[in-house]
């Protein structure tokens, strides 16, 4: 009898180590790896997403274009002055025209004004309102300063990269649920192999008294215990990539690039995965098993 | 001598089978027209030759399949029209020895004697003690840890007839049980069948040996042919009538 009190739980020992059941261990491991990493660039996207919205939606940048500095700092001086007056700027600071030259230096040197090139004077504006509305108030009141004002919305030049981060967080989604349906897909295999593996034992036990339930517990405890160590392994190498190439990221300095970044709930997300998949492949097997069973007697 | 009321547990009515549906089925039942009634506690032998329905027959009896026509009562209840979901509940009154065995060939004998226990939902402690108990009562007290392929055709019975009786059902069918062991081990399993009998399983043994038929005086016996019982007023009785069933 000492075999009774050993090794694994009696109930986990009726079926044996099928190949195909063991198999899902390192399948799983890579689904959840490919996950984690699909999981982390949607978060991280969506993040930077929001970063931008709410750095980019209050913003304008008034352009004063005249052909002679001396005219262009006059009617920017007064551009300036009527927009503090505005109930919808909550500041507007003019860029100073060194920091100006030292933008363009790159492009034309450093005596663009000398070469007779007109560079535009320029202001920062914070709204209080992000309205369109209050947008084209702003404006009115600029051009009405000066003819020469134009008026840029920073979200309307950055909108493109906001696109861009949304499609890919979608993308990522995307990628997320089509792991999670291929991992269910792969479950329902290993399932049916390992009823066709124990077929002999299935019968004996269902003639010894074995309900449909019973049965299943017994697939869905083995799917689901390969499911979770293969997943946590999977997520752990993730994980640790996810952090790795998170530091270059952040090591490149970029205002744009830094804010692809993992709060705390996107790591304990991320950190979940494994769960939720184990929980799929419970589902699935139980699903498997009982929808097979019930075409015998 | 008046024959004691018994209550009846395992009844036939015009049952037929055939398997598989095409045309050339039509002709073919496997059983035809079998009727007849077992009672609670009482003996049966299960005789024919081989191909004769023998294990249909049992299948039938312990729900392995339906048939196609007929009525089948078990407990009291239709089986025919039983719902799946019940059919486990009846089957947990039963122990079946399959004529090849069936064990888990992974399972330990002890595990494998376990099995309708841990079905059932017994205890672990309640189990390792009747399964020690039972495979004591089968002489393999020393082989619970050996798996079935190491043992021999006799022990991998014992241990099936064991797996069989541990949870006491009511009813226990047997499909050639002494058919892979010596005729001394053949009578000491029929003892067996006789012991649990007198506690009140009632029990159906299918064997094509004759000679087992005598050592179990109080047994009845249904013969087989051809898929149709024979003559059951006259082998079906109880208590069997002394001399009347020579063949």
């Amino acid at each position: 009898m000492r075999t009774v009190a050993r090794r694994r739980p009696a109930a986990a020992r009726v079926l044996d180590e099928a190949p195909g059941l063991r198999a899902m261990t390192a399948v799983m491991a890579i689904m959840v790896f490919l996950t984690v990493l699909a999981g982390a660039l949607g978060l991280g996207t969506a993040s930077a997403g929001s970063l931008l919205d709410r750095q980019l939606a209050g913003r304008l940048t008034v352009q004063v274009v005249e052909g002679e500095p001396a005219r262009a700092d006059a009617a920017a001086a007064r551009v300036l002055a009527a927009l503090r007056t505005s109930r919808d700027v909550a500041s507007a600071t003019a860029v100073p025209r060194a920091e100006l030259e030292a933008l363009l230096r790159p492009w034309l040197g450093g005596d663009a004004e000398e070469a007779g090139l007109p560079v535009p004077a320029m202001i920062d504006v914070d709204l209080r309102d992000t309205s369109d509305a209050a947008v084209a108030r702003v404006a009115a009141t600029a051009t009405a300063a000066s003819p020469a004002a134009r008026v840029d919305r920073h979200a309307r030049w950055m909108s493109p990269v906001g696109g861009l981060m949304r499609s890919l967080t979608w993308l990522a989604a995307g990628v997320v649920l089509l792991m999670a349906a291929a991992t269910a897909a792969v479950v329902v295999l290993a399932a049916r192999a390992g009823l066709e593996a124990h077929r002999g034992t299935i019968e004996v036990m269902h003639m010894l008294g074995s309900t449909d339930l019973q049965l299943a517990r017994l697939f869905q405890r083995r799917l689901t215990l390969d499911a979770l160590v293969g997943g946590i392994a999977g997520a752990a190498v993730a994980l640790g990539v996810v952090l790795l190439v998170g530091g270059q990221l952040a090591s490149l300095g970029s205002e744009l690039v830094g804010g692809i970044r993992l709060g705390i709930a996107d790591w304990a997300l991320l950190a979940l995965l494994p769960l939720g998949f184990a929980l799929l492949a419970t589902l699935a097997a139980r699903w498997t098993v009982t929808r097979a069973l019930r075409r015998t007697l | 001598m008046t024959p004691p009321a018994m209550a009846t547990i395992v009844q036939f009515e015009n049952v037929g089978l055939r398997y598989g549906t095409g045309p050339e089925a039509q002709d073919a039942e496997t059983l035809s027209d079998v009727s007849f009634s077992l009672q609670s506690g009482a003996f049966y032998f299960l005789t024919g030759a081989s191909g004769a329905g023998k294990t249909s027959l049992l299948k039938l009896i312990y729900l392995a399949q339906r048939p196609s026509r007929g009525i089948i009562r078990l407990f009291g209840e239709d089986a025919v029209v039983l719902p799946r979901d019940r059919l486990p509940g009846f089957r947990r009154r039963m122990g079946v020895v399959f004529q090849d065995f069936r064990l888990v060939p992974h399972l330990s004998a002890a595990d494998n004697v376990a099995l309708p226990l841990r079905v059932a939902g017994m205890s672990e402690g309640d189990v390792t003690r009747s399964v020690r108990e039972m495979l004591a009562w089968v002489g393999l007290a020393d082989r619970a840890g050996a798996r079935p392929a190491t043992l021999s055709g006799g022990e991998q019975q014992r241990v099936a007839i064991a797996r069989a009786v541990i949870a006491r059902p009511e009813v226990l069918v047997a499909d050639e049980p002494t058919g892979n062991v010596d005729p001394e081990m053949a009578n000491r399993l029929i003892h067996l069948f006789g012991s649990l009998n007198r506690l009140g399983t009632t029990v159906v043994v299918a064997t094509h040996d004759l000679h087992l038929l005598s050592r179990i005086p109080s047994a009845q016996m249904m013969r087989l042919d051809g898929g149709r019982l024979l003559d059951p007023t006259g082998s079906l009785r109880y208590p069997p009538q002394q001399g009347a069933d020579a063949a």
